[in-house]
């Protein structure tokens, strides 16, 4: 007996009480205990809400600092050759780590 | 505008460094306060957009704010140093954003992807009240307008150490560079924030439009190479290697560089050395085929 896909996706999660909270920090190099030039949050609680320009200083001076103060890493970005002819070519921010944790909320 | 501005208004060397590094040269509370008190009402009742490419002249004919605006001295030099006699109107906007009202813009850059290297665009922001942290006015990251990416394509980027939150005084208008990553920030004030914005093409080369009476000043090597939150790691010296690109462009020196990365990277001699080995020695005969 098969479920619909809208049926089978509605079922109640087994960590209801639980959200993500994100945080994705842009460092200097591909090395994850170099310094933070970027940094980004999405808040899975709704409780609130980051956005563009709402801080000047970064909230950890590492990507280790942060995986010492309980950020789960989930990503780093991958090396990729530069292509002939474009070595000199600047476009997006190249090293991306994005961590995660996750928090209670109230059901 | 079609007539030259003054030489003594134009840009100097060391100005236009600070652009080339920074993608941005602001004029603090130039307008005075007669227009920005006139100004209110202008913006208010909006100003008619025109075709991209419409001459200055005939978008704002004399008489008009606009080009009273754009005919002050020291706005009128920053353009001519920069876009040239005669630019032509890409496109212009009045931008209100209601007290307590509007979100924050993701981050991003102007337009598409823009692939020019030998020319480029400027924006000028004129704002005609004060500009405080809690107005949100625009946020730019100084160093950015050179790299290459696709209008909110960087809208993950919420902040970028060493970025610019404007806070300025009522009058200030800013020249931006069109490939800059900035956004608009959110009003979380009780008064409405104004800013009016003209996107300008150039209708000239842009080379040499500034005063180049300093131009062996060691400050412009100081701003050339100035350095950001974001530069100061491994981003750093391929943004000194596409400013000296820049600064080769608009001064027409072909051998300018900067810590020589640009004259390294040209240092491929063809001629043989006279104490060269002979070219059969050290040759492998295992091309002549399998076990020979």
């Amino acid at each position: 007996m098969t479920s619909t896909v809208e049926e089978a996706f509605s079922v109640r999660p087994i960590d209801p009480h639980l959200r993500q909270q994100l945080l994705i920090l842009f460092l200097g190099t591909s090395a994850l205990d170099s310094n933070v030039i970027g940094w980004t949050r999405y808040d899975g609680t709704g409780l609130s809400r980051p956005t563009m320009g709402d801080s000047d200083e970064p909230p950890y001076a590492t990507g280790l600092d942060a995986l010492m103060d309980g950020w789960r890493l989930i990503q780093m970005s991958q090396l990729l050759p530069h292509q002939p002819g474009h070595e000199y070519d600047v476009s997006y921010l190249p090293y991306e780590f994005v961590f995660e944790r996750l928090v209670e909320v109230s059901a | 505008m079609t007539a030259l501005v003054d030489r003594k208004h134009l840009m100097g060397s060391v100005e236009m460094a600070h652009f080339v590094s920074h993608g941005s040269f602001a004029l603090e509370a130039v307008v005075p306060d007669s227009m920005n008190q006139r100004a209110i009402e202008v913006l208010d009742a909006g100003i008619p957009g025109y075709p991209y490419g419409t001459p200055l002249d005939e978008a704002f004919p004399t008489g008009t704010f606009v080009r009273e605006l754009l005919d002050l001295p020291p706005v009128a030099g920053a353009l001519q140093s920069l876009v040239g006699p005669g630019p032509v109107i890409d496109h212009h906007a009045v931008h209100i954003r209601p007290p307590r009202g509007g979100e924050a813009q993701n981050m991003h850059g102007d337009a598409i992807l823009d692939t020019r290297t030998d020319a480029f665009d400027v924006q000028l922001m004129y704002y005609p009240r004060d500009v405080t942290l809690e107005q949100g006015g625009t946020l730019s990251v100084p160093g950015t307008h050179l790299r290459r990416i696709n209008q909110t394509g960087i809208g993950r980027y919420q902040n970028l150490a060493g970025q610019t939150r404007l806070v300025c005084p009522a009058g200030t208008v800013v020249f931006l560079h069109h490939g800059i990553w900035h956004g608009g920030r959110r009003n979380d004030s009780d008064v409405p924030r104004y800013m009016f914005k003209i996107r300008f093409n150039p209708t000239v080369r842009q080379l040499r439009l500034w005063n180049t009476d300093d131009i062996d000043d060691p400050a412009v090597l100081k701003e050339l190479t100035a350095r950001f939150g974001w530069t100061s790691a491994n981003e750093g010296r391929l943004e000194l290697v596409n400013r000296a690109k820049l600064w080769r462009t608009l001064t027409g020196d072909q051998l300018f560089d900067i810590d020589n990365y640009l004259t390294r990277e040209q240092l491929r001699p063809q001629f043989v050395a006279p104490g060269a080995t002979d070219v059969r020695l050290g040759s492998s005969r295992s091309g002549a085929g399998w076990n020979l």
